[in-house]
């Protein structure tokens, strides 16, 4: 009886690991074609813009020849499908080719400005997370109390105040009321402190926002888990309301909220550009701001390829988390 | 009959006067919209008339919000803005949710290859998040209301797509759609009897919600100079203006701020307040 057992766990577990893998798998080639096709369509879109790259090269004052030689030289002239295969064979290389303003190569002003939008994000969520968790948490579980009107008020300006104007209202309290942190810039990278002082505001926009989404998201997530069956049931057979709200609530309620931190963090990288341009920091979103209005379609072709392909890996992590977590879109 | 209709529509109001929300969304939006249409009677000055002799006044008597640098009346200018961020939130949404609704709805109805291919691109351009989408659309059509309106609508298609599609799905499987189609009732049919009264519910509230992140867009893209060409007063570009002055005349900035937060925020409790009446289940705001 207990070797039957075992053979029908172990079947359990190689048909769970398999369909596992196969859903990594599946998942992950999926990305493949929707990436292929990002990456064409800002490809075209780069391509259609009016004005000449050359001409925004050279100035608008440059001979008809210097043109029509940078032209050339750039593969302007070769055909729409041979750019194309450049494009993509460029990026498989990692070259991501030169910026028309200053001549230098994008990928390597690209990897010293990632540096700063990574860390700007990556806090931002993180604190946002950090602090909207236990909120969303708390204003469920006091429904309709004082506190959970303000949570929810919170929540709703939070959801509509724009990055830039947050930033703004921060500047205006922190930097020049109360002088307490620098108003602009980066900061120096391998200073720890420096770098902190010139990243708390940013880093704090972006976390407000986050926090309004994840606490709005969290209260509903546990006020749907207050609703099952097996919440009522625990309370009916006497279980302590704390041991109710740990075990049955919180669990439930916070694996689906860990998943949609992803989406949230897509909302974020367009956010992360107004506070970069606000706070003037020399990350990929003030790059990308500066490569529009200098018509600098090299760079801005690079970077919206990075913040489009770090979208479609967000994604691709979020389903994973979600396929981990509910085991029956894996069977799909 | 029409007795029932009647009750019914009475009981909606009924419940949308008791939420509170979305009653107060509704207000604040329609002062707004109020605002923007009258805004020649309303405003005390010329929004881009200049005095260089009142440059930089804080809020008084004469200016109530005071004036920028170039001596113009910020409260006029805000009251001005308004015309442009109700324009084109509202217009881009009423575009993106026409074209987004048709697709989705023919890609439901439809099937097949037209489904897979119309909801692969919907994926694609949901894959860029929106500001970086719109930075892209505005590079290539150059800025101008007409250009930004379009560029807002392309940001909101694959939303409503996505929101009219899954629903379709789930109504084409329903018994009362294979009666119609087994009595020869053709795809328009189907879609305008059927399909589409069903998923106008959900597409309104979505269109209400989406028209504060519409806004939102329109600042954040006059904020950088990609909107609407000076001299025409937008919220954005009037914020944008006010950042050299921010430690002597923060009025310029905060005010137009405050109007793009009241204003965007009133369509998202409207939005919320009549999802959670046409939905009583979801328990955001509840």
């Amino acid at each position: 009886m207990q070797a039957i057992f075992d053979t029908q766990r172990a079947c359990t577990v190689f048909d769970e690991g398999e369909a596992v893998t196969g859903y990594l798998v599946r998942r992950i080639l999926l990305c493949i074609p929707i990436l292929l096709a990002v990456l064409t369509l800002v490809f075209l879109l780069v391509r259609v813009a009016p004005g000449d790259p050359a001409v925004a090269a050279l100035g608008d004052y440059a001979s008809k020849e210097a043109v029509e030689a940078l032209r050339e030289k750039m593969g302007l002239n070769a055909p729409l499908y041979v750019q194309y295969f450049q494009f993509l064979s460029g990026l498989l290389h990692g070259d991501l080719g030169k910026s028309l303003i200053t001549s230098r190569p994008v990928a390597a002003q690209v990897a010293s400005a990632f540096p700063y939008t990574l860390e700007l994000t990556a806090s931002g969520i993180l604190l946002g997370s950090f602090l909207g968790i236990p909120l969303g948490i708390f204003t469920a579980l006091h429904r309709n109390a004082m506190f959970d009107y303000l949570g929810r008020l919170f929540s709703l300006v939070g959801l509509s105040v724009p990055a830039f104007y947050l930033g703004i209202l921060l500047i205006l309290l922190f930097a020049i009321k109360l002088e307490l942190f620098p108003v602009v810039g980066g900061g120096n990278l391998s200073d720890l402190g420096e770098t902190l002082r010139y990243l708390f505001l940013p880093a704090l926009t972006l976390a407000l926002i986050m926090m309004s989404y994840i606490t709005r998201m969290t209260r509903s997530s546990v006020l749907d888990i207050l609703n099952e069956d097996y919440v009522r049931t625990a309370r009916a057979k006497g279980l302590r309301e704390r041991l109710v709200v740990y075990k049955h609530v919180l669990k439930n309620a916070l694996l689906p909220i860990l998943s949609v931190i992803g989406m949230f963090a897509i909302v974020l990288i367009g956010s992360s550009v107004m506070t970069e341009v606000v706070f003037s920091r020399p990350g990929l979103g003030k790059m990308l701001v500066g490569a529009m209005k200098q018509r600098d379609y090299i760079m801005l072709q690079s970077i919206m390829v990075i913040f489009s392909s770090l979208v479609v890996l967000i994604n691709l992590l979020t389903d994973l988390a979600y396929g981990f977590i509910d085991p029956r879109i894996r069977y799909e | 009959m029409n007795d029932g209709k009647m009750s019914e529509t009475k009981r909606l109001w009924k419940t949308f006067i008791q939420n509170r929300t979305a009653f107060v969304g509704a207000v604040i939006a329609l002062i707004v919209v109020l605002i923007a249409i009258f805004a020649p009677f309303i405003a005390p000055y010329d929004p881009l008339i200049q005095d260089v002799y009142n440059r930089l006044l804080s809020p008084q008597g004469g200016h109530l919000l005071g004036t920028d640098n170039f001596g113009r009346d910020i409260l006029s200018r805000i009251i001005y803005g308004a015309r442009v961020s109700l324009l084109v939130g509202i217009s881009s949404v009423l575009i993106g949710m026409v074209i987004g609704t048709s697709l989705g709805v023919i890609a439901g109805i439809k099937g097949g290859k037209l489904e897979n291919l119309i909801m692969r691109g919907v994926d694609v351009l949901m894959s860029f998040p929106n500001l970086i989408m719109g930075l892209m659309v505005m590079a290539v059509l150059g800025s101008g209301m007409g250009k930004l309106i379009i560029a807002i609508g392309i940001i909101m298609a694959p939303r409503f797509a996505r929101i009219a599609h899954g629903p379709t799905l789930a109504i084409k499987e329903q018994d009362y759609i294979t009666a119609a189609r087994a009595l020869g009732f053709g795809d328009l049919r189907v879609i305008f009897r059927h399909a589409l009264p069903n998923i106008l519910g959900e597409v309104l509230v979505m269109g209400t919600l989406w028209t504060a992140t519409a806004i939102r867009i329109e600042a954040n893209l006059s904020f950088i100079g990609l909107g609407v060409p000076p001299p025409t007063p937008t919220w954005g570009g009037i914020i944008r203006e006010g950042m050299d002055y921010l430690s002597n005349a923060s009025w310029i900035s905060l005010f137009s701020g405050a109007a793009i937060l009241i204003t965007v925020l009133s369509f998202n409790m409207l939005g919320d307040g009549i999802r959670d009446i046409i939905d009583p289940r979801t328990t955001h705001g509840k």
